[in-house]
């Protein structure tokens, strides 16, 4: 597996990134810097981005595209040259992934499309009776989306065990803490009742992440691992605070992030 | 058209394994059939026509052709913004299967009218959009069509015995049928109510209006070329749709009109305004929304006549 996808180098590469665009949404990004460390590192299966038996990932919450193109990046799926063009004129690494950008498999960004299209992708998967599986990141605000519970219940009708949903439990949404806009607790019971198999893990624990998902059954209801973990993770003042799903950072407070991450 | 597409669909599934059906727990007594005889290629999704067309997305991406089936407003509006975002952005060959366009749906109410449908799948530029004129012309769409490779709309009726007369199935992408040839008025129609304009361009005839009928199924990609020759050559065209009067092919005829500096006048004949009621069955509104053949001819004669009329 792919040693050079650290979460580490994923926040470096967040924080440079944005840096240099002077763009936000740097909270999700750093928030699901161990889930993409662990799923382009050490689980998904599949040498280059067209290998048609790859396994399958849909960053639904497509505001988090940075991490996703500092994966793609350390897997060298994207050169340095076009990891720079993030948010420029004329680029295809935009907010929210774009299809058209090899290893981008479905251009996200309007949350509650991303589990649908995935059931599709696994029930294509099963028809041809190929085993790749399909991964779908989705945050813990998108569960608002009905769409996404039709999905859910699509999915665990057909059994559709190759599919599974990763939940970014990171309890904050564009405008403020997901418990005071629209609770979802309890989330496991939900995910429960609708019949799928449920994971709780610390979304910042690579081995735990990768324990959790190689040891999902094959056969059966799709899982979903729902994965605690903290907005803004990495950068002690960003940590938490909602603004930092908006704002780009001061020089000074670039600084300080990119010692922060340095130093973990 | 609904037996007319569960047919044809069951004659390619057979010769092309790709095929899938999926509908929204809609098409009772009508996909039947395809569903005895591939019943692993047959999903009935339940009401969620969102995930539908999600699932059919990411099928597509996966090498299958879906077709997603139900009715025109639970198929087009409401997973509009998945069919945009999915087949549209992604140029994957799902087919959306809209049945029951204008006021099929008579008594059902207004939540059951297909009147936009046409105009925001012209919106999106990556679509192909189809609305057959009768179950003819619609087996002959689907066979000319099936494989694209980009996304489709298709547009059908309820109506698997009314035909179009003279229209005989013809269909071609990109390109409008003539039936007859006029040199005062053209009624150029899509859907099944152009079986109503027909009927209005043969008494028209019968009163000594000379009247061509140009039938568009081929929504997008637009008959540009063949709309163009028409209204070159008529005084007066009347575009008639069980549709909005805007985005439809009332819009398209105005736009074509005004792209090429034509000199022809117009006259929309469609859907105005907010639905209020009463309501009614399907010849009922369409009588209130000036689209049966006796006010058709009374809108060509009160055009071709003002002061008269």
């Amino acid at each position: 597996m792919d040693g050079n996808v650290s979460p580490r180098q994923i926040r470096r590469i967040v924080l440079e990134q944005s840096k240099r665009a002077n763009v936000g949404h740097i909270g999700s990004a750093l928030s699901i810097a161990e889930i993409v460390a662990a799923l382009y590192g050490r689980i998904l299966r599949g040498t280059h981005p067209e290998d048609r038996e790859r396994d399958r990932f849909i960053l639904s919450k497509g505001h988090a595209a940075l991490a996703l193109y500092a994966a793609l990046h350390l897997k060298n799926w994207l050169s340095a040259d076009a990891l720079r063009t993030f948010c420029a004129d004329g680029s295809l690494l935009g907010v929210h992934p774009e299809h058209a950008l090899p290893g981008v498999e479905f251009s996200t960004g309007s949350l509650g499309h991303g589990l649908p299209i995935g059931a599709g992708s696994a029930l294509a998967a099963r028809l041809h009776g190929l085993d790749h599986r399909v991964f779908v990141l989705v945050s813990d605000a998108e569960c608002n989306e009905g769409s996404l519970w039709e999905a859910v219940m699509f999915a665990a009708h057909h059994r559709l065990a190759n599919l599974t949903a990763i939940v970014d439990l990171n309890g904050q949404q564009a405008f403020g803490h997901t418990e005071d806009v629209l609770s979802m607790s309890p989330m496991a019971e939900r995910w429960r009742a609708f019949g799928w198999d449920v994971h709780e893990v610390d979304g910042h624990d690579v081995a735990a992440l990768c324990e959790t998902v190689n040891g999902l059954a094959t056969e059966g209801s799709p899982h979903v691992v729902l994965a605690k973990t903290t907005f803004g993770k990495g950068v002690s003042f960003m940590e938490r605070q909602i603004k930092w799903h908006y704002w780009p950072m001061s020089d000074a407070e670039y600084r300080q992030a990119t010692a922060e991450v340095e130093g973990a | 058209m609904r037996t007319a597409f569960v047919q044809t669909l069951i004659e390619l599934a057979d010769t092309d394994p790709r095929i899938v059906l999926l509908t929204g727990d809609l098409g009772y007594s009508v996909l039947e059939p395809f569903a005895a005889r591939f019943p692993k290629r047959f999903f009935n999704v339940g009401v969620a026509e969102q995930n539908m067309v999600g699932v059919a997305t990411g099928l597509a991406e996966g090498g299958f052709i879906p077709f997603v089936y139900s009715i025109v407003t639970f198929a087009a509006l409401r997973p509009y913004e998945f069919i945009r975002n999915g087949p549209v952005l992604h140029q994957l060959p799902v087919r959306i299967v809209g049945v029951g366009g204008g006021f099929e749906y008579g008594h059902a109410g207004p939540t059951h009218y297909g009147l936009e449908d046409v105009a925001i799948m012209r919106a999106q530029p990556g679509i192909t959009c189809i609305a057959p004129a009768d179950h003819e012309q619609a087996r002959s769409a689907f066979l000319a069509t099936w494989a694209l490779p980009g996304p489709v709309y298709y547009r059908i009726g309820k109506d698997d015995r009314t035909t179009v007369p003279g229209l005989a199935g013809r269909f071609v992408l990109g390109r409008a049928q003539k039936i007859g040839r006029g040199s005062d008025v053209a009624l150029i129609a899509m859907g099944a109510v152009s079986a109503e304009a027909a009927a209005a361009a043969e008494e028209l005839a019968r009163q000594g209006v000379s009247c061509s009928l140009v039938v568009v199924a081929s929504v997008t990609p637009a008959p540009v070329e063949d709309l163009v020759a028409e209204l070159s050559r008529v005084p007066l065209a009347i575009t008639v749709e069980a549709h909005s009067v805007n985005g439809g092919i009332g819009s398209l005829v105005a736009e074509t009109i005004a792209d090429h500096g034509l000199p022809c006048r117009l006259v929309r004949c469609g859907v105005r305004g907010v639905l209020r009621g009463p309501f009614g069955g399907q010849d009922y509104m369409q009588r209130a929304h000036g689209l049966s053949r006796a006010a058709l001819v009374q809108t060509a004669l009160h055009a071709l006549h003002p002061v008269a009329g």
